[in-house]
């Protein structure tokens, strides 16, 4: 009996080893994910077990903690609090005890917390000397009365977004989203956090105040899109410079239909040069050019300026769109910004700062550097080229067409003066069957002061449900946010 | 018997020589081991939720000291040749097992709970009484041969044990599982823990009279002896009293436990490999036809195979799904490596049955890895013990009750970490020792009573042998 005895005793081994593996497997193997998983409870206890680390911003912190009021069950000891938060929320998004974090909140919520493998060695130390550990900070590049000035301008407005950058660098300065939610509304676990939470959601609110318009919301980009048709033209060689003729028709057919392409208005198009064409927004000439490169290399260069893909800053944008595999006719109406063409407000506002930048898009991003609780950098985030939509000498061509749009154009409300020089385009996209709702108001710009420079590049969307469909259009509701916050990032320089 | 007619066996087997040394002073330091550690541990545990000392601190660690100091004193007045290593690892468990009870107590979600108590008070009377037991089965049971004649009133006694929790009015459905009873004022019992003993005595006793014709009458096919038909009755009939504890008990542990500590006694029985195979083909067969049909069962393998959605749907309040085995797998998760240390985890997030059924869970968030491995091993040691002591026994029924007995535990062990690991599905057994549950202390403490019996049969310095005439050396006689 001896025999099988032996056997059964290495049975029982690999009955022992099987679970040996199996541990090895869960606490070591998928330890770090189960550990991390947003459903884990540790995950919120941890989250909030010390006071958390800021989102600073110009140097003060726009986010706050309170110490929860403890009544006996609640496991999580504080609670985040924000400044402004429903101006802010874009960039911060929530960090809630109940219904878990978005956006900066989540995405350094290692570094928030504490928790961050780099803090590992200031934790440990902490715990020898008996301190409290403490959560790091996250570092943003915006610009605090940028942010305000495009908060403030949706406010009067209506719906909308707001996005400013830095050209030269990537860096956001605004990032705006009206209407807005105030995370400090439903921060807490309690049965008012619980109802703050309903009341911004999109089914209790039609207006749907959580959505990051900024970044996550596709619009048709209308006219303001005739940029990167230009920046296409000029850079596949159609044309070489903004005072030639285009030798484009009006009314303009569409190759493959009968039907013309309108114009807005009575506007001087036929045959017009391509400044002239800009500064009048002639749909007949970009959706010529459109039809004549083809959908191919307006794909192309659509794609330069970060088209058809979700950008990271590190908050995710979601991916404008222009198609692929049209029509020319259907190129035709893409290249004016309509037709399947949307796009982000994020990704509007890297068309024109890649313009102003001498055509050199640069990643955008918002995180300038995370800090350890003693405001040592752990890491600082360096500039980087993603592209090179259009040339240096094209650039300027672009750049000085979009300075007439402002100077001549249907931009004249994003004048600055006092030496600062801006160039513009104005959109007016319409949507809806048959385009019978209202269209969005575009404006999309940069600055230059008189040192060359271009400290900012700027694209605002409006949409205006109290205004007239007349009323709107991009000059109108659109350019005078886009100046205010232009003059707030060069009055900050200064 | 093989052992004696292999030559090589005294070597690895604790078959001592005469004279062998009864190693009752290793168990003695081992047990300060195994009682000092979850003195520690409680400390600790009490340094780290309150940070002070715990006040039951002494007479948590005179009442464990005591308690395996009776145990010690009674092995070694009755069973003085026992192997050394059973008790103190059984103490060691049980004695992490209340520190962990303890700990658990002391957590206020648990507090929160509508049918919370403090359980450890509990949990160190039903080790006493498990002491009890172990000493009584060593002061009574001279012999383990005795059980021999009780064959066939084991088998009753564990039928009826199985069928109790069945009986209306006695039998309580805890979260699916029958495998209760109530008792009025005693509270609940789980009779399944006693029929596991009761069982490995009849199958011992009664494959020690058929193994013979188990073994021997087979045609060979395909390089497998296969058994005649007659002679598959006997499995054929345990087989079916697994499949219908399944069915109706719906609790996988049981029916796989009885089934594979018959198939072991089996092969054992009669060295013939086919019925590992039969058992094998037809337990898969079993499981997995009540599996798909029974849905209780079902709904636990669906549990199984998605912890997440069981999670989510328990969360959204459909009826009947639990959220534990989720919380379960992110306990050990976040204990990682090395745990987040005595009364730091949050494992009580398991809520209901955190003390019992999941009490693994706890130890491996707040002990980590290292600490499960190490448990794990403990337990290892133990069935590897109860082997070698079936090795050493010099009966085939103190064979057969050992390695019965041995295989039933580690197979519960198997089957209660592999399901709250997720290894395989969940069920309603809990960890020997470890968990808190009068019924699992009471039988283990037995078990492990009847195991140190027959190392202590088999260790026994045989008596001096007669002295033979003629085996003495010849004189020569000089001239």
């Amino acid at each position: 009996m001896n025999k099988p005895l032996r056997r059964i005793a290495i049975f029982c081994g690999l009955l022992v080893l099987t679970l040996l593996i199996r541990d090895n497997w869960l606490q070591y193997a998928k330890a770090d994910s189960l550990k991390n998983d947003e459903l884990n409870r540790r995950v919120t206890i941890a989250r909030y077990s010390v006071p958390r680390g800021d989102i600073i911003v110009g140097g003060s912190p726009i986010t706050g903690s309170v110490e929860t009021k403890s009544n006996g069950l609640n496991d999580l000891k504080y609670k985040r609090t924000y400044k402004d938060g429903p101006m802010w929320a874009p960039v911060t998004g929530y960090a809630s005890q109940s219904f878990g974090a978005t956006q900066l909140e989540s995405i350094d919520d290692g570094i928030l917390t504490g928790n961050d493998d780099r803090l590992f060695f200031r934790n440990t130390l902490d715990m020898l000397t008996g301190k409290p550990k403490q959560g790091g900070n996250v570092v943003t590049t915006l610009n605090a009365a940028a942010q305000k000035a495009a908060y403030n301008g949706l406010k009067d407005r209506g719906k909308g977004a707001v996005v400013a950058l830095e050209p030269s660098t990537g860096k956001i300065l605004a990032l705006a989203s009206f209407p807005s939610y105030d995370p400090s509304s439903f921060a807490g676990a309690s049965s008012a956090d619980g109802k703050g939470w309903n009341k911004v959601q999109k089914k209790t609110d039609p207006n749907d105040p959580t959505l990051n318009r900024a970044l996550r919301e596709t619009y048709p980009p209308g006219s303001t899109f005739k940029v990167v048709t230009a920046a296409a033209a000029l850079e596949n060689g159609l044309y070489t410079s903004a005072e030639q003729h285009t030798e484009s028709p009006d009314p303009w057919i569409m190759p493959g239909t009968t039907t013309p392409l309108p114009n807005e208005g009575t506007i001087p198009c036929k045959n017009a040069t391509m400044r002239e064409a800009l500064r009048w927004s002639c749909n007949t000439v970009f959706g010529k050019i459109g039809a004549t490169l083809g959908n191919e290399k307006m794909l192309d260069e659509a794609k330069k300026f970060g088209f058809d893909s979700e950008q990271f800053t590190p908050v995710r944008s979601n991916a404008s769109v222009f198609s692929d595999k049209m029509a020319p006719s259907e190129v035709a109406q893409s290249s004016i910004g309509q037709f399947n063409t949307a796009a982000t407000p994020l990704q509007m506002a890297m068309v024109v700062s890649a313009v102003a930048n001498d055509g050199k898009l640069m990643k955008p991003y918002m995180v300038d550097k995370l800090t350890s609780p003693n405001l040592d950098t752990l890491e600082q985030t360096q500039p980087e080229q993603m592209s090179q939509p259009l040339s240096s000498k094209n650039a300027q061509i672009l750049q000085s067409m979009m300075e007439t749009v402002v100077t001549d154009g249907t931009g004249k409300n994003a004048r600055i003066g006092g030496g600062v020089t801006v160039g513009g385009k104005t959109g007016t996209a319409q949507h809806g069957v048959n385009n019978s709702e209202k269209p969005y108001a575009w404006f999309i710009s940069y600055a230059k002061t008189s040192d060359g420079s271009s400290p900012v590049a700027v694209a605002v969307v409006v949409e205006d449900n109290s205004a007239n469909r007349d009323d709107i259009s991009g000059g109108g509701l659109a350019a005078p946010i886009a100046k205010s916050v232009m003059e707030a990032v060069i009055n900050s320089k200064k | 018997m093989s052992s004696t007619s292999n030559p090589s066996t005294h070597h690895t087997s604790t078959i001592g020589a005469i004279g062998a040394p009864s190693r009752r002073n290793t168990e003695l330091a081992l047990l300060v081991f195994a009682v000092v550690i979850p003195v520690f541990a409680y400390a600790n545990v009490g340094l780290a939720i309150d940070g002070s000392v715990p006040s039951g601190l002494l007479s948590y660690g005179l009442g464990l000291g005591l308690l395996a100091g009776v145990a010690h004193l009674v092995v070694r007045k009755f069973a003085p040749y026992a192997d050394p290593l059973l008790l103190p690892l059984a103490t060691l468990l049980n004695g992490l097992g209340l520190v962990c009870i303890w700990r658990l107590d002391q957590s206020k979600l648990l507090q929160s709970l509508p049918n919370f108590f403090t359980a450890a008070p509990r949990q160190l009377l039903y080790t006493a009484l498990g002491i009890a037991l172990f000493a009584v089965v060593l002061i009574f049971l001279k012999d383990h041969r005795v059980l021999q004649r009780y064959t066939y009133i084991s088998m009753f006694t564990a039928l009826i044990l199985l069928v109790l929790p069945l009986v209306p009015g006695l039998g309580a459905n805890i979260y699916g599982a029958k495998i209760w009873i109530n008792i009025p004022g005693l509270g609940s019992l789980q009779p399944g823990e006693f029929a596991k003993i009761a069982l490995a005595v009849f199958f011992a006793g009664y494959l020690m009279v058929k193994r013979d014709a188990l073994a021997l009458a087979s045609r060979r096919f395909m390089g497998l002896y296969l058994p005649r038909g007659r002679d598959l009755g006997p499995i054929l009939v345990v087989w079916v009293i697994s499949i219908l504890i399944l069915v109706f008990e719906t609790d996988l542990g049981t029916s796989l436990l009885f089934f594979g500590m018959f198939v072991i006694m089996l092969y054992v029985a009669t060295e013939r490999t086919s019925w590992i195979v039969f058992g094998l083909l037809m337990s898969a067969a079993g499981a997995v036809g009540v599996g798909s049909v029974e849905p209780h069962v079902h709904q636990r393998v669906e549990a199984w195979l998605n912890p997440l959605h069981e999670w989510k749907l328990s969360r959204q309040g459909v009826y009947g799904h639990s959220e534990q085995s989720m919380e379960a797998l992110w306990a050990f998760g976040s204990g990682g490596t090395l745990g987040s240390g005595w009364g730091q985890g949050h494992s009580d997030l398991i809520k209901f049955a955190a003390n019992s059924d999941f009490i693994l869970a706890t130890f491996g968030e707040e002990l980590g890895l290292a600490g499960i491995m190490a448990i794990l091993i403990v337990y290892a040691l133990i069935v590897e013990r109860g082997v070698r002591t079936a090795l050493a026994a010099r009966d085939p029924f103190g064979k057969l009750l050992a390695v019965g007995l041995s295989g039933a535990f580690a197979l519960q062990v198997f089957v209660v970490s592999g399901g709250v690991m997720g290894l395989i599905p969940l069920t309603g057994m809990t960890m020997p020792f470890m968990a808190y549950g009068g019924s699992s202390v009471l039988a283990n403490w037995a078990l492990i009573g009847i195991l140190i019996r027959i190392s202590d049969t088999a260790r026994r310095p045989a008596p001096a042998p007669v002295s033979n005439p003629d085996a003495e050396m010849t004189q020569v006689v000089r001239p």
